[in-house]
């Protein structure tokens, strides 16, 4: 059934006439109504703005045009702003806001003939690991509706997981890409800080954001990059350097390869995932790759680091939400200040106050220098460590995350607890490295993801490395049961 | 080194955010756990390391022609605003 296809071969079909967008749009529609209440993944649905952009998309195939994407349906995490449509960040400060504009990525993924469902549910301002601080409840994961899909982007990899659209937007600071794509199962990628455009992109810590993709293989999220990917002028971060067409490298063949296996992603790692990953490598191994052990020394400091570094980010960031010009204002305030606290006292939720405070805290008069100057010297250190790392290897190789998915609920009473699942993906984000998660495996019949990291602007390589994994196993093609 | 309740509140206030009497407690322990886990920072190493604002070496801030480019859309744009008057964001009084 269309769900279980290929971005590829969807293509060839609308291309080849044997389905058209429109029908393929109401296909995955009928999916979300029916199969969406269970995990709570998509909180805007945009049916019959989809249905004019499935027309649209089916005009431009009848006149001969012909594209990856053209005609396919996705959703888009609800932190990409799209004109006159609410774009919430899962958080109750923007339930009432219509964003005017289109995100650059929304803008070029129209361009290119997409056709959006909806928008996805996600941690509130992006600031979660488990999809547990959205405004809009949590989201389940398909595998196991008790258990947490991950987060921020969980909203976009528990539909991505169920199928409920072909590929999915994310973004990642801190894992919000790779570590829900590694609990529900599918393929995530991070690209290297800047590849994207921010525009248009609530922001939440500026030096780590980076906007991606979850889709069911690299093959798919390969065709999906190469059209989000791209300078932006809109974009001061955003670097000038040309997009590489990304599906047509895929096959470039392994020998030779030189993985890198960290020691700090190895040790304590629970033995049965340990197990999988090391699995995984010797599908590498015999395609010619080679595998040596290197040590990044300050890579476990990248959890603190990054705990002081992205709320000092995000409080600069979120002060724009004020109740004065949009969003959520308080009732009857009695002065400016009043206005302020109580619009964002009520407006956000309590991990973003928690990190908001964090930040200022961090920022303040006295505490500059030994947090916030502190965690960039530190940055730096970790940067240089994956910098010394990439001379010796082309690519490192390890667990996404510590462990499968956990219970909702399980973890919300510690904020520490729930930082420390993105021990392994924080180090990327701080050295604007690109990722991916790749599924390669399950423990307890839970998904178990597969990390490769690479040097900056190496998505080729990285992409093409867990798409030769996926044409040689087949865990990215299982689906949960029930959403078969 | 934690923090107490007279912390927290001089935070919220730096941050415009009101935390209520009950919250209050919640918030002292929290952040006092955060706060002590990043103060593990304080043992790495860093003299003569210059401290990293950006991820990418080399980026620098891109200038352009100084040329009006956008169009006034302010109707558009103050469509979600939450009290506008003659095109103005009502908020109120400041000045007494």
């Amino acid at each position: 059934m269309y769900h279980t296809l290929s971005i590829g071969e969807l293509a060839r079909r609308l291309a080849a006439k044997e389905v058209s967008s429109v029908e393929l749009t109401r296909h995955f529609l009928e999916r979300i109504d029916r199969l969406n209440p269970s995990l709570n993944a998509v909180i805007t649905l945009t049916a019959d703005r989809a249905l004019d952009a499935a027309s649209a998309a089916d005009r431009r195939i009848e006149a001969g045009e012909r594209g990856r994407l053209l005609g396919i349906p996705l959703i888009h995490k609800d932190i990409f702003c799209t004109d006159g449509v609410r774009t919430s960040c899962g958080s109750r400060m923007l339930d009432n806001f219509i964003s005017p504009y289109d995100a650059t990525i929304v803008t070029k993924l129209k361009a290119a003939g997409t056709v959006m469902l909806g928008k996805s549910n996600m941690d509130e301002f992006a600031m979660g690991s488990s999809n547990e601080t959205s405004y809009y409840g949590p989201v389940k994961n398909p595998w196991d509706i008790t258990k947490v899909p991950g987060g921020s982007s969980g909203g976009s990899s528990a539909a991505s997981a169920a199928r409920l659209a072909p590929f999915t937007t994310g973004t990642d600071t801190g894992g919000s890409i790779r570590q829900p794509a590694a609990l529900t199962g599918v393929t995530g990628v991070k690209p290297t800080y800047g590849r994207v455009s921010r525009y248009g992109m609530i922001a939440f810590a500026s030096s780590l954001d980076q906007a991606g993709v979850l889709a069911r293989s690299a093959e798919d999220a390969a065709a999906v990059l190469e059209v989000m990917a791209g300078f932006d002028p809109k974009d001061s971060t955003s670097v000038d350097a040309p997009v590489p067409d990304y599906p047509a490298l895929l096959e470039a063949p392994l020998k030779g390869l030189k993985i890198g296996l960290l020691r700090e992603f190895f040790d304590g790692l629970e033995s049965r995932n340990a197990a999988l990953i090391r699995e995984a490598l010797k599908v590498y191994t015999s395609m010619g790759a080679e595998t040596i052990e290197v040590s990044l020394p300050h890579l476990p400091l990248s959890v603190p680091t990054y705990y002081v570094v992205a709320p000092a980010e995000c409080s600069s960031n979120l002060s724009r939400f004020d109740g004065v010009r949009f969003g959520y204002r308080c009732d009857q305030p009695k002065d400016l200040l009043d206005l302020y606290e109580r619009s964002r006292g009520e407006g956000f939720g309590p991990e973003v106050k928690r990190r908001f405070m964090t930040g200022t805290y961090v920022l303040s008069a006295g505490y500059f220098d030994a947090y916030y100057l502190k965690a960039q010297k530190v940055r730096r250190l970790i940067t240089d460590d994956f910098r010394a790392a990439f001379d010796k290897v082309d690519l490192l190789v390890g667990p996404t995350t510590p462990t499968p998915a956990f219970a909702i609920g399980a973890k919300v009473d510690d904020p520490v607890t729930m930082y420390l699942n993105d021990i392994y993906t924080i180090g990327a984000n701080l050295a604007g490295l690109p990722g991916i998660s790749a599924p390669c495996g399950f423990v307890d019949e839970l998904p178990v993801g597969m990390q490769l990291i690479g040097p900056h602007f190496s998505e080729a390589r990285l992409l093409s490395a867990a798409h030769l994994y996926q044409r040689a196993t087949d865990w990215h093609l299982k689906t949960p049961g029930g959403y078969e | 080194m934690s923090l107490i309740r007279q912390d927290v509140e001089k935070i919220a206030r730096l941050a415009r955010l009101s935390i209520t009497e009950a919250e209050m407690p919640v918030y002292v322990t929290s952040l006092s756990s955060i706060v002590d886990f990043v103060a593990e920072l304080s043992r790495a190493q860093t003299d003569r390391v210059e401290p990293m604002a950006h991820p990418l070496e080399g980026q620098h801030q891109r200038l352009r022609a100084d040329m009006v480019t956008e169009t006034d859309q302010h109707e558009k744009y103050q469509a979600n605003a939450p009290q506008v008057q003659a095109g103005l964001y009502v908020v109120p009084r400041v000045i007494e």
